[in-house]
């Protein structure tokens, strides 16, 4: 057999197409997200670029009324709506996550997981619209008969979104749990350490980082998530003064304006400069789960 | 069996004690005793049970759903194997270390002061103690000393498994169970590792898990050789080694088997 041929053989012609095919898709996707970048940040910075409003206006100004004579585009309040609601979901799913995640890989393994599993799945599958219709339905008048205010606003809005990115936390800390080594908990176990406190002091703080990026993942979801909340938060331009007041998110300001605004006017370039904010945002999220999966490494 | 196993009620042995996953018998009924001051070593092929047996022997399998273990394991007249065993309190008793070094994702002094703080230690002075004096069992101590705030992570593997056998030190056990615990170490860890073994057991008893035949035979006093999750042979390793009784036990000693 002879192992020197220059003949072009059927295999090399194989990993030719295969290579070929491979980088193409590659380029395409580049492509696509660079140019989706660019696409988004040029529109939201012609707001500035063309003099109608300052960086400074727009991030801290609390005036919002893009039809008026003088329109003013400050765009502070759907900016703090949009922290609010995506802090308030983390704080009120993250410890519920942390404790289904446990339940399923420390408690009870064996039935846990095989009922958990595919509740779990399912809550991520279900389509947004349908999380804001239930908000819209049950959570809305149960907080108007029990709380002040008129049960949108706020808190409705965070409520509505720590079950929407429940899964997502979940499911990531659940992988991080399982896939801590079976023998680091047995040594806590044999020297004498309660399950309770192998999972406080050895378990949870092993698995810390990879936790957090759940949340932050989770966090990202909800900052970027605009159908459900805005059938539930109310819409209000303003920066809210109490939980159960309307405000607005970022995404729900856009998905609300977006159909009513001319191309390249100001209005419009305000909502794409409100884009680019979110679009930085979730870079920063990214930026957070790399920094944290780093950490987990060492 | 070696007559021996049972002749002699020890302070610490089993009797008749078997292990099932499931319905597989993983060990069959086996009896064996650990005198005080010795080192046992439990060896035979993969697979053939010994390391499930050194696992019951502070109820780990407990941790293992679908295990079960008949048979009793008797501690100065107790059978912990009982139910109504207070399982936490036995494990201060019965220290155990692993093949791979897993230190926790602490200092090197948490992971020491991990155990005798959920024991009722408390103070620093306390504390600072019982991580110095189980670092020096351990033969560590002079090269942690001055880094005790670093992460256990740092240290090298043959140094993670001795921290790891002075945080089994630190609840004070009085049994030492040791699965494999030089396999995944270099040489001159391991001749660390074995010395720390010989030292030990003038204060508790060790059982040993080993792979190693010259190893098993550096170190142990009595041996056991397992074979299908049955003992094959139990003696004093200098008889086992040069003149077993059993002709498996030979091979499998020889290398010719296993």
């Amino acid at each position: 057999m002879k192992l020197k041929n220059s003949r072009i053989e059927k295999h090399h012609i194989e990993d030719f197409v295969g290579r070929t095919y491979m980088s193409f898709c590659v380029l395409l996707l580049i492509t696509i997200i660079v140019s989706m970048v660019y696409f988004v940040a040029s529109k939201g910075i012609s707001t500035f670029t063309s003099g109608d409003v300052s960086v400074t206006d727009f991030l801290f100004g609390t005036k919002w009324s893009p039809e008026a004579d003088t329109p003013s585009f400050g765009a502070f309040p759907f900016i703090t709506g949009s922290f609010l609601v995506t802090l308030l979901a983390a704080l009120i799913a993250s410890p519920l996550s942390l404790c289904a995640a446990l339940f399923m890989t420390e408690i009870v393994p064996g039935w846990g997981k095989k009922l958990l599993q595919p509740v779990i799945e399912l809550l991520a599958g279900i389509p947004s619209v349908v999380y804001g219709f239930i908000g819209l339905s049950v959570i809305v008048p149960f907080l108007r008969n029990n709380l002040p205010g008129q049960g949108i606003g706020v808190a409705a809005g965070a409520l509505v979104l720590s079950v929407m990115i429940l899964p997502t936390i979940t499911s990531v800390a659940a992988d991080a749990l399982a896939s801590l080594p079976q023998n680091l908990k047995e040594s806590s176990y044999a020297l004498g350490a309660t399950r309770w406190q192998t999972i406080s002091r050895v378990i949870i703080p092993t698995t810390f980082p990879a936790i957090m990026t759940g949340i932050v993942l989770g966090m990202a979801r909800a900052f970027g998530e605009a159908l459900a909340v805005q059938m539930v938060i109310g819409n209000a331009p303003f920066v809210p003064k109490s939980l159960f007041e309307s405000a607005s998110t970022l995404t729900s300001v856009i998905t609300l304006g977006m159909g009513n605004t001319t191309m390249g006017s100001a209005h419009n370039n305000a909502l794409w400069s409100m884009a680019l904010v979110l679009m930085l945002m979730t870079f920063v999220f990214v930026f957070f789960v790399r920094l944290l999966e780093r950490r987990n490494k060492i | 069996m070696g007559t021996s196993a049972t002749a002699v009620r020890e302070s610490f042995q089993t009797e008749d004690l078997s292990i099932f996953y499931g319905t597989y018998e993983a060990v069959k009924g086996i009896s064996l005793p650990f005198a005080e001051n010795t080192v046992t070593a439990l060896i035979g092929p993969s697979g053939c049970g010994k390391s499930t047996f050194l696992r019951s022997l502070n109820r780990m399998n407990d941790e293992i759903s679908g295990s079960t273990t008949k048979g009793s394991i008797w501690i100065d007249g107790v059978d912990i194997n009982a139910s109504g065993t207070d399982v936490i309190k036995l494990r201060q008793k019965i220290g155990m270390v692993w093949q791979k070094p897993n230190p926790f994702y602490k200092s090197i002094y948490d992971n020491i002061a991990f155990g005798p703080k959920y024991h009722g230690v408390k103070g620093k002075k306390a504390l600072d103690e019982i991580v110095e004096s189980s670092l020096r069992k351990a033969a560590l101590w002079d090269e942690v000393k001055d880094r005790l705030k670093d992460s256990a992570l740092a240290l090298s593997g043959g140094q993670q498994q001795r921290l790891c056998i002075a945080r089994a030190l630190s609840v004070n056990p009085q049994i030492l169970l040791l699965d494999e615990p030089a396999s995944a170490l270099d040489p001159v860890s391991t001749g660390k590792v074995e010395e720390l073994i010989k030292e030990l057991k003038e204060e508790l008893r060790i059982v040993i898990v080993t792979h190693n035949m010259q190893q098993a035979a550096r170190i142990s006093d009595y041996t056991a050789y397992f074979y299908l999750g049955s003992l094959v042979e139990y003696d004093k390793t200098d008889k086992v080694f040069t003149n077993p009784e059993n002709q498996m036990t030979q091979e499998y000693i020889m290398g010719r088997f296993g």
